[in-house]
């Protein structure tokens, strides 16, 4: 059972990054209210980061991501279950990944 | 995700901390860990296809307890891992977290120590949304918080675990259509991230910052943060300006 101290290291860095955001935005913003205009573009984060994440990756990797990403989002929007959205996204790009 | 507004803070009997409270939280986030345990495995095998063992995605897991930036991290991974790249997609993917404890004050502010900094380690998205629901119930014992955390945090690394074994037995070559699981998994959290047509346009604007930035700088993530940033910001100070 291997450990690779770069690893290691690597979730320890990320563990205080993500440790800053949960405790020190908590502290810093007792310190100071942060302005309406933060709180409104702070909002925003969450749904733009994860379109910049998802178009860019459908763009490069054509259509097997963009078909499982269709199916993933219909089977979401009507099912509302995540794990059958998952499993039927994965198999619709199962599809094309045989087709071709 | 609707803007967090500091709850009043509640009147009468004073804020506790018991065993039971923590019971109650933990009994309280049960029905979400069955949700929880499909992204758990998908992030497992994301870790497991780029080379780590079991115990390097538990520790992964346990350390940073932050799924989706776990995963935007796994995606791009390397030997040995870009440090900048990965504590950058961190902080982005989790900034949204800064947000949600200053809505808990009510409670945190009455407590210290490592029920303070512990019960913040805690804040995800779905044990801070039951320790908010249960506040604004009138409740007053902060255990709740560390009680629903420690359920979900524990089977939140049992089941990454769980994933990497799946993967190690499945052993999916590189560019199978199982890692796309990661993607689904991103594009199923953006379904529930819709609050209507406010955010049209800055998901337009995320969406071409996004593609250009991935165009112009290929290999590296700042597509992301631009996208996010970019998007974001017009939203932002949109909404303030009218």
């Amino acid at each position: 059972m291997k450990v690779d101290p770069w690893n290691l290291l690597a979730f320890l860095v990320m563990g205080m990054a993500t440790y800053a955001c949960r405790g020190g935005g908590y502290w810093v913003f007792r310190q100071m209210k942060p302005s309406p205009t933060l709180r409104a573009i702070m909002s925003y984060i969450p749904g733009t980061l994860f379109v910049s994440f998802v178009v860019p990756a459908l763009v490069s990797g054509g259509l097997q991501p963009t078909v499982g990403a269709a199916a993933t989002a219909g089977v979401m929007l009507t099912t509302r279950s995540m794990p059958l959205a998952i499993a039927c996204g994965v198999a619709a790009a199962w599809v094309v990944w045989l087709l071709r | 995700m609707t803007t967090p507004v500091e709850a009043p803070l509640p009147a009468g009997p004073v804020i506790i901390y018991t065993r039971d409270g923590m019971r109650r939280g933990a009994l309280a986030a049960l029905p979400l860990l069955a949700g929880l345990a499909p992204f758990g495995l998908v992030v497992g095998i994301t870790g497991q296809g780029v080379g780590m063992s079991p115990l390097e995605v538990g520790l992964m897991s346990a350390i940073v307890y932050a799924g989706a930036s776990q995963l935007v991290a796994l995606t791009m991974w390397t030997h040995p891992p870009d440090l900048v790249t990965v504590t950058l997609a961190a902080f982005v993917v989790n900034l949204r977290l800064a947000l949600m404890g200053p809505v808990l004050a009510p409670w945190l502010s009455q407590v210290t120590g490592w029920r303070l900094w512990g019960g913040l380690f805690m804040v995800s998205d779905q044990n801070w949304a039951l320790s908010v629901r249960e506040m604004n119930n009138g409740g007053r014992d902060v255990g709740y918080l560390m009680g629903g955390g420690i359920a979900m945090w524990s089977s939140w690394t049992a089941s990454t675990v769980v994933g990497q074994l799946v993967g190690a037995f499945v052993r999916p070559a590189p560019g199978h259509p199982l890692f796309f699981a990661a993607l689904a998994a991103f594009v199923c959290m953006l379904t529930g991230m819709w609050r209507g047509r406010g955010d049209l346009v800055p998901w337009a604007v995320a969406t071409c910052v996004s593609i250009g930035v991935a165009q112009l700088l290929p290999g590296t993530f700042w597509y992301i943060v631009a996208g996010a940033l970019a998007g974001s910001i017009t939203g932002g100070l949109r909404d303030v300006r009218r």
